[in-house]
């Protein structure tokens, strides 16, 4: 029995007659780390708040936990953790004070509450942050005040939707951290990204959102090996050339306004075949095939348009 | 207790003496500046007493008005916009209905201790005859703002662009502070005008809280102001129940 089951899953806000999530179908298992990887205006968000039991879905069915999110809202509400896109932390209180009030909301008491604080902020690494307003914290440790706030209650399924953007890379990997950390403590782990490094880190299995659809589902491996080939050529052309390499070289190759892609198992020999064809770029580069190619090619746009 | 109440009582542990400090300031000049000032030029008695015993008991109703206009609807349309306190809260296994009472509930408590001080303030002045008379009047007064401040909550709630509440306080609020019978008596008014503001919450209570400290209430007008206000604090809070979920459960 899947954690949760979506099928033909639509949101449509009022007021518009757009879907912002246009039919999906999916399962995430228990345990598992699953991530919706798109751009912005993707409907990553929409599933994730229909998911998180506060927007009433427009059609398709989704079951939680073996039960309805509209029906059995408040209960479902009780067994998730969420991690919201803008933290929405109580900046005028404490650190400590965020966790307490939250757990209240639980329904936890002030005495567990108090203990359980003092645990969250050490999984946190804000321990000593404890009696300081929220203000005064970093991107990174409010990021991470957020987690352990989703945390209050042990929840079956974390949600969290956007959890690195805007935070430095230290911070980022501080964080990715933690999540392999409740990962291997058995939370089951939904995500929302338009990062291909992070899906690629920390999903076990992911969908591909675009336009309020999906555009496929694997692992990132999976993936990868499916669209595209094992290495990616990236050529620069001073600009106006592009073009013209492009269709000098021929193969499979993918031009973008700033640069050319050449998918090839071997970057190198395509390399080798750009100077025997006489084409002098103005960089060139060798890489492994990333999720974001993978992106490009079910699109035609790049993930950061 | 509810919990989204507590939450307010958190966020009130850091506020609370400067807010104190304004509860008391602001009775004390309004008495020491129009009533005993201002007043001296006022010849005469008003309806049959001194201007400051009529003045007092309607600017505290007037007050607690506007108190509750400011905390309802600056303080919901913040915590729904900038502050996402209820975006927060409605991830748990509360209900928009529950964030709605919890915030309401401390909406009233901020207007009850704010007509507390006032009236502690006219008690200093000499202005009750007894304890009881004083402790009715700062119900009436308390009364006398939470029944505005629950239908300005549930229209809050939908206002994301400020300059609305601003436009609404000024031409809304206002007028009627100044002409709802707290300076000078509604009757004093041409009939229209007279009229309106007898419709409109502010008279019925500014009248219910003078009548009270005057000892001229009678049972009739008494049961009418409490019935007005008791029916428009209800609506405020069904009106409620459906915007506050209709915006956070998009």
């Amino acid at each position: 029995m899947a954690l949760i089951e979506a099928q033909g899953l639509e949101k449509r806000y009022p007021g518009t007659d757009v879907k912002a999530v246009a039919g999906i179908g999916f399962q995430v298992e228990r345990g598992e780390a699953f991530g919706f990887l798109g751009p912005n205006g993707a409907g990553k968000s929409s599933t994730m708040r229909m998911l998180a039991c506060v927007s009433r879905p427009s059609g398709g069915t989704l079951r939680i936990l073996d039960r309805d999110p509209v029906s059995h809202g408040r209960e479902l509400r009780a067994r998730l953790g969420v991690v919201p896109q803008d933290d929405a932390l109580d900046l005028q209180l404490t650190v400590r004070e965020n966790l307490i009030v939250y757990g209240l909301y639980f329904g936890l008491s002030l005495t567990h509450m108090r203990a359980k604080s003092a645990e969250l902020l050490e999984f946190a690494q804000l321990a000593e942050k404890a009696g300081e307003r929220v203000e005064h914290l970093s991107g990174g440790m409010r990021r991470r005040l957020t987690i352990a706030r989703s945390l209050v209650n042990d929840p079956d399924i974390l949600l969290l939707d956007e959890p690195t953007t805007g935070l430095d890379p230290q911070a980022r990997h501080i964080l990715w951290d933690r999540l392999f950390r409740l990962k291997s403590a058995g939370v089951t782990l939904i995500l929302t990204t338009h990062y291909m490094d992070e899906a690629e880190q920390l999903c076990d299995r992911l969908v591909i959102m675009d336009k309020g659809l999906i555009a496929d589902e694997g692992t990132p491996r999976e993936l990868i090996e499916r669209h595209v080939t094992r290495e990616v050529l990236e050529l620069r052309f001073p600009p106006g050339e592009q073009e013209a390499a492009g269709e000098k070289l021929g193969g499979d190759v993918e031009v973008l306004p700033d640069r050319l892609l050449c998918y090839a198992d071997d970057g190198d020999a395509v390399l080798g075949r750009v100077t025997e064809l006489g084409l002098h770029p103005l960089t060139a580069l060798v890489r492994r095939a990333t999720l974001e190619d993978v992106f490009l090619r079910l699109t035609g746009r790049s993930l950061t348009d | 207790m509810l919990p989204a109440f507590v939450y307010w009582l958190f966020r009130y542990r850091r506020t609370w003496q400067s807010t104190a400090v304004v509860s008391i300031a602001n009775p004390l000049l309004f008495l020491l500046a129009i009533g005993a000032g201002l007043g001296t030029l006022v010849q005469g008695d008003v309806e049959g007493v001194p201007y400051l015993r009529f003045l007092a008991p309607g600017v505290l109703a007037a007050a607690a008005f506007q108190n509750a206009f400011i905390d309802a609807g600056f303080g919901v349309a913040t915590a729904r916009g900038r502050e996402r306190v209820y975006q927060t809260a409605i991830a748990t296994p509360l209900s928009p209905g529950e964030v709605m009472a919890g915030h309401l509930l401390f909406v009233g408590l901020r207007v009850f201790v704010g007509a507390l001080a006032f009236v502690v303030v006219m008690a200093c002045f000499g202005l009750f005859s007894s304890f009881g008379t004083a402790l009715a009047v700062l119900l009436a007064a308390t009364l006398t703002g939470i029944a505005p401040a629950t239908v300005v909550a549930a229209w809050a709630v939908t206002v994301t662009d400020f300059p609305r509440l601003n436009t609404v306080f000024r031409f809304v609020v206002m007028p009627m502070y100044l002409f709802s019978g707290t300076f000078f008596s509604v009757e004093q008014l041409p009939d229209p005008l007279q009229s309106l503001m007898y419709a409109l919450p502010l008279w019925h209570g500014a009248d219910l809280c003078r009548s009270l400290a005057l000892g001229t209430a009678t049972l009739g007008t008494t049961t009418l102001h409490i019935a007005y206000l008791g029916a428009l604090a209800v609506a405020g809070v069904l009106i409620g129940r459906v915007t506050f979920r209709k915006v956070l459960y998009v």
